[in-house]
């Protein structure tokens, strides 16, 4: 009996027919394949990219070295060396970031008590040499100048669930 | 005995103690601020208030006696209410800056803030600002709005240090710890209120913005800087030691450290390490390596041996080498035929050489020392020499103990001194034998009358005492007076291994020379291992002209020092911090330790490097594998406690004549040892000023100089440029100009003759 049954199955091309209405249905459906990079997804305001070091509007960074974004790191990516300014006021004499460590959780950025260290929606960024992914405190100070408007716009847009 | 009940526990407590006490000992945290179990009872900050019962009120566990019966609440509802409130009323005032505190990380306020603080404020008006202060090189005052009036710092300069150099001012919102007159903290114990302090208004200096407290390893060590043997909490970071805590332990050091063991560890990391071997030659110093600068050094000392004999080489330590060190020293150069080798550099009589039963100790257990009730202190600078022994008899003085000095200085000893006698350097055997006799007659007033009212009477020999032309003769004086008192005498040990170095035969034996004599007969040859010779021994002079005569110097340094100019080879060795050894303390406490760092550069611990040294001039049993076997082997079948013996006999008594003024030489605090005088911050303090010269007023007026005038000081051939000045606690005829500071080292002897002339 069961031969049988399955004798029909293949002769009638069942199979076949039933894989092609899930092709037909995609193939009149609305296409949703993003045409990278001449098209992009939406970004959320809390979009996790390049890392970015902020300033106050005055020039001064924010970074205090307080160290908790390297202690919360699971990665153990950051790596900050600390001294007193010459003003009396504590600063980091390195703040460095390798990017190849990195997982992009975030917590870097939720544990930061002064919103100095941030994600970016930057995500289009690439090294040729293994080196050009540990990014310096200069490095990551530039990012943050050159997307101030952006981040302060996301901070903003996040800051009553926070 | 009473019985009270905890949180439902049943406690047994002694009668008079504390709720917070019991509690304690029961295992039950109570929060707390102010109450520290070393320091008197406060009750100001009231974190610690508890509930009892038919109490109508919560009430300060740290300031309620226990009584019988009583039962106590801690996480009651009233408990845990109270408390929050009080964390509230805290927090009112403290400032939000944690991220940039150095306590952070390691602060009780902090911590308690998470356990009963509120996550929000309900405070909005402007908080409490309090200025900042400069209190010296060690302590940082820069964040006093974070202080929360806990007065424990004030309390331990009244009560420890001695000295009450903070103080709290104001009252209310406007109260604040200050010093007086913005004066500076000065004490030799100031450290300790970094790490009383429970919040971060006072932190430590050297360590400002250095690490938080979660990125260091601690590795546990043995102080080398005094002997009390104080147990060190050494905290590092990528090979660097970055800052020094104690380790508590009531017998040794409680859960303090002076400054010169919390502080000295900046001179490990000083620009002035050596890091590579160097050998000097056209009279230029080269880099090299190991394997040549160990050939240079047993090629020199074969051919000396071979040539002019080996009784022409000599080896000299500080007593602050670890044992292993000493042990393989002495072995070396007695492998090769000399019996030339020492480590009291500082002592000047050696009369007692083959007359001692066995090794030189304190004669007491440190702890004993705390409960004796007569104490006598011959030649000490006692509180710069030893602060936390000097704490420690503190404690004793304010239960009741007399405390009595021969000295010939008068320093403030910040406790009450029962009897002093304050004698010239000269006159010193003779103030004790009057003791003595006046023991021996059953005296009843001054000293000899005090230590003969005494069941535990300790008579101590200080630093001053050893280094005295007539040490001998005091140490049989000091004999005499223990056994007629039934006391206890014994030597503060000078440095971390002062015991250890006897128990190894760091000293001649038979026939060979003692640091002095190896000096004042110039040798062909010299090993120095850790030492300045300048600036560690007796007669900077002397030392001087003793090195720049030798053919051979072989220096063995962490450091490169003046050692430069007459050396002719440098080999890099570790510090302590570096290398395992062992350190035996003052009281024979045997205490081992391994290297919190890696050597520095090319740097090796020493006993590697006598270990080859060994090797290449083919001297058997040099085939070391650890610092363990050297020591396993030093210690063979030696009972520590059985070779401590100070009893001495048949010393025959030597009359000095001083003709004119006598010196009278402290080394300062700040400069007994290669590490401490490399320590920045340390010799930033008042403690580490340049020395002047201290006379008398009437000397003054003698010589018709006035004080802070410019004077010439000198001694045989050299001669010094210092500033004078008047301490009418010195005796009369006597110079007090310090050693072991480079301004002196041109000067002679620690003891005897002094000129001094108007510059």
């Amino acid at each position: 009996m069961k031969n049988l049954i399955n004798f029909f199955k293949r002769f009638l091309l069942l199979e076949l027919f039933q894989g092609l209405s899930v092709t037909g249905k995609y193939f009149f459906a609305r296409h949703i394949t993003v045409e990278y990079p001449e098209e992009k997804t939406p970004q959320g305001s809390r979009f996790r990219g390049l890392h970015a070091q902020r300033r106050y509007p005055n020039g001064e960074e924010r970074c205090i070295a307080c160290k908790l974004c390297e202690a919360v790191c699971p990665a153990l990516a950051i790596k900050i060396e600390v001294a007193e300014r010459e003003d009396g006021s504590r600063r980091t004499t390195q703040y460095d970031i390798d990017l190849t460590k990195c997982i992009f959780c975030g917590f870097c950025e939720e544990s930061c008590p002064v919103d100095a260290i941030v994600e970016t929606r930057i995500f289009e960024y690439h090294g040729e040499n293994r080196g050009d992914l540990y990014y310096t405190k200069d490095m990551l100070l530039a990012v943050g100048d050159a997307n101030e408007a952006q981040i302060a716009q996301d901070r903003a847009a996040d800051a009553k669930y926070r | 005995m009473i019985n009270i009940e905890i949180d439902g526990k049943k406690i047994q407590t002694e009668n008079g103690s504390t709720v917070i006490e019991a509690a304690h000992q029961a295992g039950i945290a109570i929060p707390h601020f102010c109450y520290h179990k070393k320091l008197s009872i406060a009750a100001n900050c009231r974190m610690c208030l508890v509930q009892v019962e038919k109490a109508p009120k919560p009430l300060p566990a740290c300031a309620t006696p226990v009584s019988e019966g009583m039962k106590v609440f801690t996480h009651s509802e009233q408990a845990v209410k109270a408390q929050k409130g009080v964390m509230e009323f805290l927090l009112i005032n403290h400032p939000l800056d944690c991220p940039i505190c150095d306590q952070g990380g390691e602060c009780m306020l902090q911590d308690m803030s998470v356990g009963y603080g509120n996550g929000h404020s309900r405070y909005h008006e402007e908080k409490r600002m309090v200025l900042s202060k400069d209190i010296g090189p060690l302590v940082s005052a820069e964040e006093m709005s974070r202080c929360i009036n806990c007065t424990r710092c004030v309390r331990f300069g009244q009560e420890i240090a001695g000295q009450m150099e903070l103080g709290q001012a104001f009252r209310g919102e406007h109260a604040e710890i200050m010093s007086f007159v913005s004066g500076t903290v000065d004490s030799e114990l100031s450290g300790n209120m970094i790490d009383l302090c429970p919040v971060g208004a006072l932190t430590s200096k050297p360590f400002r913005y250095k690490a938080r407290s979660w990125e260091l390893s601690r590795r546990r060590s043995v102080s080398a800087h005094d002997s009390l043997g104080s147990g060190l909490a050494v905290h590092t970071k990528d090979n660097r030691v970055l800052r020094v805590l104690p380790i508590e332990n009531d017998d040794i050091n409680e859960c303090w450290l002076s400054d010169r063991d919390r502080f000295a560890y900046e001179g490990l990391n000083s620009d002035q390490r050596l890091t590579k071997p160097m050998i000097k030659q056209g009279g230029q110093w080269q880099e090299v390596d190991w394997q040549a600068a160990l050939e240079f050094c047993a090629n020199g000392l074969r051919q000396i041996a071979g040539g002019a004999g080996a009784e022409q080489i000599g080896a000299l330590a500080t007593g602050n080498s670890t044992l292993e060190e000493m042990y393989l020293l002495q072995k070396l150069l007695r492998g090769i035929g000399s019996d030339n080798v020492d480590f009291r550099l500082r002592q000047s009589d050696f009369s007692a050489d083959g007359k001692q039963q066995g090794a030189p100790w304190l004669g007491i257990s440190v702890s004993d020392i705390g409960r004796a009730d007569r104490i006598l202190i011959v030649g000490s600078f006692l509180r710069k020499d030893h602060p936390l022994l000097a704490a420690r008899i503190r404690q004793a003085v304010k239960r009741g103990a007399q405390l009595n000095v021969i000295h010939s200085a008068d320093d403030d000893l910040l406790m009450k001194i029962a009897n002093k006698s304050i004698v010239a350097p000269g006159g010193l055997v003779e103030a004790l034998s009057k003791v003595a006799l006046g023991v021996a007659a059953k005296q009843t007033d001054g000293i000899a009358g005090s230590l003969a009212g005494g069941e535990r009477v300790a008579v101590l020999l200080g630093n001053f005492a050893q280094q005295h032309p007539q040490a001998a003769q005091l140490q049989a004086l000091a004999q005499q007076i223990a056994a007629a008192t039934q006391g206890k005498f014994g030597f503060i040990g000078e440095s971390a291994n002062s015991v250890g170095g006897y128990l190894v035969n760091a000293i001649p034996a038979s026939n060979g020379l003692n640091a002095a004599a190896m000096l004042a007969a110039p040798r062909k040859a010299y090993v120095l291992l850790n030492v300045e010779p300048e600036l560690d021994c007796a007669d900077a002079q002397q030392a001087i002209a003793a090195m720049q005569a030798a053919d051979l110097v072989i220096a063995m340094s962490a450091y490169r020092h003046g050692a430069t100019e007459y050396a002719d080879v440098l080999l890099p060795i570790a510090p302590y911090s570096e290398t395992s050894g062992t350190f035996i303390s003052s009281e024979g406490r045997v205490q081992s330790f391994n290297g919190a760092v890696k050597p520095l550069g090319e740097a090796r611990p020493a006993w590697k490097v006598l270990r080859v040294l060994g090797n290449l001039l083919k001297v058997d049993g040099f085939d070391y594998e650890t610092s363990q076997a050297v020591r396993d082997e030093a210690l063979q079948g030696v009972d520590v406690a059985a070779k401590l013996n100070n009893a001495v006999s048949a010393i025959e008594s030597k009359p000095t004549a001083v003709i004119g003024l006598q010196r009278v030489a402290d080394v300062p605090i700040y400069a007994t040892d290669a590490i401490v005088r490399r320590a920045m911050s340390l010799q930033a303090t008042s403690d580490a000023a340049q020395p002047k010269v201290w006379l008398h007023s009437k000397e003054l007026s003698k010589l018709g100089v006035a004080a802070g005038a410019q004077v010439k000081v000198a001694q045989g051939q050299g001669s010094a440029l210092l500033e004078v000045a008047a301490d009418d606690g010195l005796p009369e005829g006597v110079v007090r100009v310090a050693a072991g500071h480079p301004m002196t080292a041109t000067l002679g002897a620690m003891f005897g003759t002094i000129t001094v002339e108007r510059a």
